[in-house]
């Protein structure tokens, strides 16, 4: 794992913290919407917070995806679910919210959680055999460029 | 019968994601290294290989099917149910369909961090 991968899996979890945020806000601005009023539900996503949420979290899908790109699944979940911690953290010393003995419980499960995954490898590998139903498909991205 | 309803709407939320984060992840280990690619051939072609790829785009419908299921939940049930039910679900369904689809080495260190994150999730949410 090199730091620019930590970089990515950093930026799934901020951007996805920050783009729910942006949006939670400029919804709750907005109030229910009417399902007689479904058009409205298209307009909201020109209003400055919601569309700048809608790029938080373009941001966070284009991380995510760079990130399953070279690890596993099982690896850039629990890795990428700092962001559970970050929005306790904001919770408390930026919304000044109350945060509770179960909630600061669950942010120890967590980060002992990321803890555990971060220590292992992040991609399984598959040594490649002779027989094409043996080994792994070489990757599109590899043909590429040759 | 609203019980049902809410356990119904968990259920979709949590095959949907599963579904798509499983076929995003088989998408992006089909396209290989996306920074190594866009350094060799520039981020048009990144594009290209991935909105081209079959299993992304199914990925992607998974995943808008699950936000609908979750928009209906909340509808019938309340949202401290459905939001941490359904995403601490959906760490153990992707830690079995990353072993069994993807053929991934899912290890005690893997699962106890699944478990452990799903816990930390309902906490979370008390």
């Amino acid at each position: 794992m090199t730091f620019r991968k930590y970089l990515v899996l950093a930026g799934v979890a901020v951007f996805a913290v920050t783009g729910d945020s942006l949006v939670s806000r400029g919804m709750k601005q907005v109030g229910g919407i009417s399902l007689h009023r479904l058009s409205s539900i298209i307009l909201v996503v020109f209003r400055p917070e919601i569309a700048l949420g809608v790029l938080f979290l373009l941001a966070f899908f284009a991380c995510y995806m760079a990130a399953l790109s070279w690890a596993d699944l099982t690896y850039v979940l629990p890795a990428t679910s700092i962001s559970f911690i970050l929005l306790t953290l904001v919770a408390k010393f930026v919304l000044h919210e109350n945060v509770s003995l179960a909630r600061w419980l669950g942010v120890l499960l967590i980060s002992i959680g990321v803890g555990f995954v971060t220590q292992g490898p992040a991609l399984t590998h598959r040594p490649r055999s002779d027989h094409p139903l043996d080994s792994a498909p070489e990757p599109v991205g590899a043909r590429i460029g040759r | 019968m609203k019980q049902f309803y809410a356990w119904g709407a968990v259920a979709l939320i949590v095959s949907a994601s599963t579904a798509g984060d499983t076929l995003l992840s088989h998408a992006m280990k089909q396209v290989g290294d996306v920074a190594e690619l866009r350094r060799r051939s520039g981020l048009a072609t990144v594009l290209g290989c991935v909105l081209r790829n079959t299993s992304f785009l199914l990925g992607v419908s998974a995943m808008a099917t699950a936000f609908y299921a979750m928009l209906f939940g909340l509808s019938w049930a309340d949202v401290s149910f459905v939001i941490p039910a359904s995403t601490s679900l959906t760490f153990i369904t992707n830690a079995f369909a990353a072993k069994i689809f993807l053929h991934e080495r899912v290890d005690r260190r893997r699962w106890l961090a699944a478990l452990l994150v799903a816990g930390g999730v309902v906490l979370l949410a008390i």
